[in-house]
């Protein structure tokens, strides 16, 4: 039980969510559908460490309004961010005075967030929590990669981190989807070295958890809607579909990855795709929740590497959580 | 006016920025490590004596590229050396470059004050 | 998938780079700014300087507009396109310089700006001293032959 899939005797269902996000992020082929877009990507604030978590508590904010919930209503918020010491989400919870969890899972944080919140909601140990993520691409340049205004050039696997923050309100109330089953990640490392090839690093982790989830669950791929990835892009889509093959398991058409669908890929110079932690999340807010799939599997993908893990020649462990949210009509 | 200087000059430089475009796309060398590689490069280059001839064939073409940057370093320690003995292999490299990185540090501030970290488009 | 076969994989699935394209654009881009500093060469010993003053004014003179371009953004669109092109001219050492001070400033003048403005410059003024050092020992001790 405790290595296999988690079923929630008692669901929460997703009150609410907000995705906010900006200047590419708008222009891209979900736009429309996104709350809140500053083409500035500053949110009024001095620094893109500040805007980032300015975005935090403008989707926590926009969620919550939705659900016309006030702070007191929160028992719990759980928020995280790629930001060293999750900085993002401290200084973006500071305003709002709700007992805080800091998570970090690198882009998988989303789907460790609801994972998380689902468990304790299960438990009964809160009845109205909030889950919020964020990434920057200014931010995350700055501290994984090169000066914003350094000269290079960034190979065709490379991908775009998202500038963006979803929010997710779990709690009992509305006909909102439901989180119904969980199952934690392992990690998994593929030996990949290359930290401008994510998709190949995170794509064995997504299959393992994937593929516990199958057998776990006695399931297949084909009694979902949607299965989602977070952030493989366009090189751990292919190579994820690959590995399934090659158990002659296929994925099929209800198989899609947030870092394809955030852009578009022909137009906006994102190479593989998009990434972090608000790519998989603002996907899910903006533009999967609405279409209220019956059953999607929504599995984050994380690289866990650091600059300085990197810079010692270490490969990049992945990481992969899953979410099964299903929907009633 | 000769304009086969000019052409040379082009050749040479655009050859050498081609050289490490393939390193740059085809191995997982770093632009920091390519910067580094070539002025250690220019310096070793100039000490066997095979830098001067192409910097005599191509003008700018050698001098420019950071190859270039070593040459002078090399060249300043070799003056330096001959006046001042061997005090000199320590001040000549960086006296002969003085105005390059002098240029690049006050420049680099003056840019910093003036402009703003900016998103790419 | 045997796990040490899949490095290899990846590495043999992954879109390469476009080399032909590179090449040219990197040829192109290098041969330019080569050219212009040959102008610059010619221009300055036109005005009447000393060749030893040419010699330093003209990469002063690159410095400047790479430090200029980077500022207004367009240093990086340019490299976007130009890669090595951009990078292996002086111009890419003074864009490694400017990039990172402007990008730091948020962290204060000495350990923002003043600090990272070396974090890529610094190891090519480390190495490129270090090896004019052992080339100017070796120099000293060949004269004595």
């Amino acid at each position: 039980m405790a290595r296999g899939v988690i079923e929630l005797k008692n669901p929460p269902r997703i009150i609410a969510s907000a995705a906010v996000g900006g200047k590419k992020e708008g222009e891209g082929p979900c736009g429309e559908q996104f709350d809140m877009l500053d083409p500035t990507g500053l949110f009024g604030k001095e620094t893109w460490e500040q805007a980032e978590a300015e975005m935090q508590g403008r989707a926590l904010s926009l969620a919550m309004h939705k659900a016309k919930k006030r702070q007191e209503d929160l028992d719990l918020l759980i928020a995280g961010d790629l930001m060293n010491q999750c900085t993002s989400s401290s200084f973006g919870a500071l305003s709002f005075g709700v007992p805080y969890l800091g998570i970090y899972g690198a882009c998988s944080t989303s789907a460790e967030g609801l994972l998380l919140g689902s468990l304790l909601y299960d438990a009964g140990r809160a009845s109205l929590l909030g889950v919020v993520v964020s990434s920057h691409f200014c931010s995350a340049e700055r501290q994984f990669r090169y000066p914003l205004d350094y000269g290079g050039q960034r190979p065709p696997t490379a991908q775009w981190t998202v500038t963006g923050a979803g929010a997710f309100l779990l709690g009992h109330e509305g006909s909102g989807p439901s989180i119904t089953a969980v199952l934690p990640g392992r990690i998994v490392d593929g030996g990949i070295t290359d930290a401008n090839n994510m998709g190949a690093a995170m794509a064995p982790a997504a299959y393992d958890t994937l593929k516990r989830y199958f057998d776990g669950s006695g399931s297949a791929p084909q009694d979902y809607d949607r299965i989602v990835t977070g952030d493989l892009g366009a090189e751990g889509y292919a190579i994820l579909k690959d590995l399934f093959a090659h158990d002659g398991v296929t994925l099929g058409e209800s198989y899609t990855d947030c870092g394809i669908l955030i852009y578009d890929a022909a137009r906006q110079d994102v190479h593989a795709g998009g990434s972090g932690c608000g790519c998989s999340a603002t996907v899910l807010s903006a533009v999967l929740l609405p279409r209220r799939y019956k059953r999607m599997l929504y599995v984050a993908t994380g690289a866990l590497m650091s600059p300085m893990s990197v810079k010692q020649g270490m490969s990049i462990p992945g990481i992969a959580h899953l979410v099964c949210i299903e929907s009633e009509g | 006016m000769d304009l086969s200087k000019y052409l040379l000059a082009f050749l040479v430089g655009g050859m050498l920025c081609v050289i490490a475009q393939i390193f740059i796309d085809r191995t997982s060398v770093t632009p920091a490590r390519i910067l580094v590689t070539y002025v250690t490069s220019g310096v070793f280059l100039t000490g066997l004596g095979l830098y001067e001839p192409l910097k005599e064939l191509a003008g700018a073409g050698a001098t420019v590229p950071l190859t270039g940057f070593g040459y002078s370093l090399a060249k300043g320690v070799e003056k330096a050396v001959d006046e001042r003995g061997v005090i000199g292999a320590f001040t000549g490299g960086l006296t002969a470059t003085a105005g390059g990185i002098a240029a690049a540090l006050c420049f680099g501030f003056l840019a910093a004050l003036l402009f703003r970290s900016r998103q790419k488009p | 998938m045997k796990q040490e076969t899949y490095p290899q994989y990846a590495a043999r699935k992954a879109k390469r780079s476009p080399l032909g394209k590179d090449c040219l654009l990197a040829f192109l881009v290098g041969g330019t700014i080569c050219t212009l500093g040959q102008g610059l060469f010619d221009l300055y010993g036109l005005a009447g300087m000393s060749e030893e003053n040419v010699s330093t004014l003209v990469p002063m003179t690159l410095v400047f507009l790479a430090a200029l371009t980077t500022g207004l953004g367009w240093f990086g669109q340019l490299a976007k396109h130009a890669g090595a092109g951009t990078l292996v001219p002086i111009t890419g050492f003074a864009n490694a310089v400017v990039a990172p001070a402007i990008d730091n400033k948020a962290e204060g003048l000495v350990l923002g700006l003043g600090a990272q403005a070396f974090v890529i410059a610094g190891p090519v003024i480390l190495y490129g001293t270090l090896a004019s050092v052992i080339y100017g020992l070796v120099y000293y001790c060949l004269r004595w032959l």
